[in-house]
């Protein structure tokens, strides 16, 4: 691949989705790229076809009910044109974060067993033993404490910020140059949402690895993004850098979304404490067997 | 309640409102130390532990607070859902929290709630008119035209179409649902409307739909909120004080502008941080703002973010974030 080639080129997208009441044209023509190290974010409400778009990216619709046209590229192969390219890419080149961190995992299967079965998709020449130790690095990276003895724990003992976490590693076992994260932090608590979003930041930087973030919280995607396009029936409304979208948004539409959200309003918020440890939360022993 | 609404009328010599009663100058609900306990299989566990506020008649209280905190157990303990292990939840003057059931049934009716999930909280074989009205038949409404007539009434008032009464809960968006559920919350004229979480599942502009149903009730009926949310904006739109809860406790209480403006405890501090409202942050992926509100493990209350008690986590003690460490202001 070329040096300037995006990761995610994505040109006239349309989704036309079959159902019971005849057909739906849930994407409507959508064109937007994410080159390394981006976040590129796709902001919408319910029914904007914002997570048809990236499951559609993926081709994770279900094939005979959802048609595809226009071209997805990612590392320059198009996968709508070719879907063995889409299983070549999947879980290799990209992989995706998914919405709901509780139900996303087997509930029969440890977390070792399902991360393990990620890494050895990646790399088959991989043991048992070697996949195990890979696995236990990985939680390690996504901030799981006490790893090995984590790696033999089924998804119902973990809090849905864990989960999610070990939803993270799950996606990085793949070694992708490209991030789908479809609502990775709506499940989520505020704190834990900074916490997971951090994470994915911080991966960022040290990887350079691009991002296509769903997510109908504009705060999130004020945060994250390089820029952000804004998404109803089907269309981009609005597209722009993540200041000039929520500072100088052109299109009533994305006005509105705005005024929607609630203010918190202004606070002594101390900005030195930034980067130490201030406003960090000591974990509670007492009252924590929930 | 001054009613004087549509809501108002419909229902035959109706039982007494808040301003006839004797207590009239106290607070509508008055919280005095209530434990609500869960049996684990590890003992007892203490879901509220201890907990104390008021609300006044006509006013709206905000409990606030992540998953696990005990805010939807003291909900379900105000409306008597759960039966509190000790402490009073005293009423227009009457300890609720002890009641037998039968002495209780009369009291239900002054007391209503919203519920958390648009989906799971409507029966989905009822039409909305059937919904809204059957609070009536269980208030001892026996005739059927009137209650049909109240159940039209309510649903003009909260927005929809009279065409929505034949309509049936699969058949209405999110936000929809919503209404009707508070139209059924509404039926029987209660004082005071406990709202779990009641827009957590909506759409940003669905939310603020649904936020300004509730402002507009409430500025003409003089009904009073009890509003449990995990969203501070929500709080700040919809409630004038503010309870936060962590881990079962209290940790700070205060006016809801005083305490979002400035934070007391700790971790009222680091839920205020990791709010994001998108038109206050300033510069590009600005990660300081993450690192600073990210706590080290998980949620802070759960099982696993204890048990990991996280190496990872900065040794720097902070002001330590007990829960007894109550910041009480007004």
């Amino acid at each position: 691949m070329a040096k300037d080639t995006p990761l995610l080129d994505v040109a006239d997208l349309q989704v036309e989705l079959i159902t019971g009441q005849g057909v739906v044209r849930a994407v409507d023509g959508v064109t937007f790229t994410v080159r390394r190290g981006e976040t590129v974010t796709l902001i919408g409400e319910s029914g904007s076809g914002k997570s048809t778009t990236a499951m559609g990216v993926l081709r994770l619709l279900p094939e005979g009910l959802a048609v595809l046209s226009g071209s997805v590229r990612i590392a320059g192969r198009d996968v709508v044109a070719d879907p063995d390219a889409a299983r070549a890419v999947r879980g290799r080149t990209v992989s995706l974060i998914p919405q709901d961190p509780m139900t996303a995992l087997s509930p029969v299967h440890t977390i070792g067993r399902q991360l393990g079965d990620a890494l050895r998709l990646r790399h088959p020449e991989l043991t048992r033993t070697e996949a195990r130790d890979k696995g236990v690095e990985l939680l390690g990276r996504v901030r799981i404490s006490e790893p090995e003895t984590r790696w033999k724990a089924y998804p119902h003992q973990f809090s849905g910020g864990m989960l999610q976490r070990i939803l993270i590693a799950t996606a990085l076992a793949a070694e992708p140059e490209l991030l789908v994260a479809d609502e990775p932090t709506s499940a989520l608590d505020a704190t834990v949402q900074a916490s997971v979003l951090d994470l994915l930041m911080e991966l960022q930087e040290h990887t350079g690895i691009g991002m296509l973030m769903i997510t109908h919280d504009l705060g999130v995607a004020r945060l994250v993004s390089d820029r952000i396009h804004v998404m109803k029936d089907g269309r981009f409304v609005e597209s722009g850098s993540a200041e000039e979208i929520v500072e100088r948004p052109a299109e009533p539409y994305t006005r509105e979304l705005l005024a929607a959200v609630p203010r918190l309003g202004t606070w002594d918020e101390d900005e030195s404490s930034y980067g130490d440890g201030d406003g960090r939360i000591e974990p509670l022993v007492q009252g924590a067997t929930s | 309640m001054t009613d004087n609404t549509a809501v108002a009328d419909g229902t035959e010599g109706s039982d007494g409102t808040a301003a006839d009663s004797a207590s009239a100058a106290g607070p509508l609900l008055s919280v005095e130390d209530l434990v609500v306990e869960y049996a684990t299989a590890q003992g007892p566990f203490k879901a509220v532990d201890g907990v104390d506020f008021q609300v006044p008649r006509g006013g709206s209280l905000a409990v606030v607070g992540e998953s696990g905190c005990g805010k939807s157990t003291l909900a379900r303990a105000l409306v008597r859902l759960l039966k509190p292990v000790s402490g009073r939840i005293v009423l227009d003057g009457t300890d609720i929290a002890a009641l037998p059931e039968r002495r209780l049934r009369p009291l239900r009716r002054r007391v209503q709630m919203v519920f958390q999930d648009p989906y799971g909280s409507l029966d989905p074989h009822l039409t909305a008119q059937q919904i809204v009205a059957e609070p009536l038949r269980v208030a001892g409404v026996s005739d059927r035209v009137q209650r049909a007539r109240r159940a039209a009434e309510l649903i003009d008032r909260v927005g929809l179409p009279s065409s929505a009464l034949e309509r049936r809960p699969p058949e209405f968006s999110g936000g929809q649902r919503q209404r009707i559920g508070i139209a059924r919350a509404l039926a029987s004229r209660p004082d005071l409307l406990v709202c779990d979480e009641a827009t957590s599942a909506l759409d940003v502009s669905v939310q603020a739909q649904v936020l300004d149903l509730l402002r507009e009730l409430q500025a003409d009926t003089g009904i009073a909120y009890l509003v449990i949310a995990h969203n501070l904006g929500v709080v700040r739109e919809i409630s004038t004080d503010v309870v936060v809860m962590r881990a079962g406790r209290v940790v700070e209480r205060g006016a809801t502008a005083a305490v979002l403006a400035s934070p007391a405890d700790p971790y009222t501090r680091a839920l205020r941080r990791a709010s994001l409202d998108p038109t206050t942050i300033r510069g590009v992926k600005p990660r300081a703002v993450l690192s600073a509100a990210a706590p080290d493990a998980a949620s802070p209350s759960s099982p696993a973010a204890v048990a990991s008690a996280s190496p990872t986590a900065p040794a720097t003690p902070l002001a330590p974030a007990t829960p007894s460490s109550e910041g009480n202001r007004s």
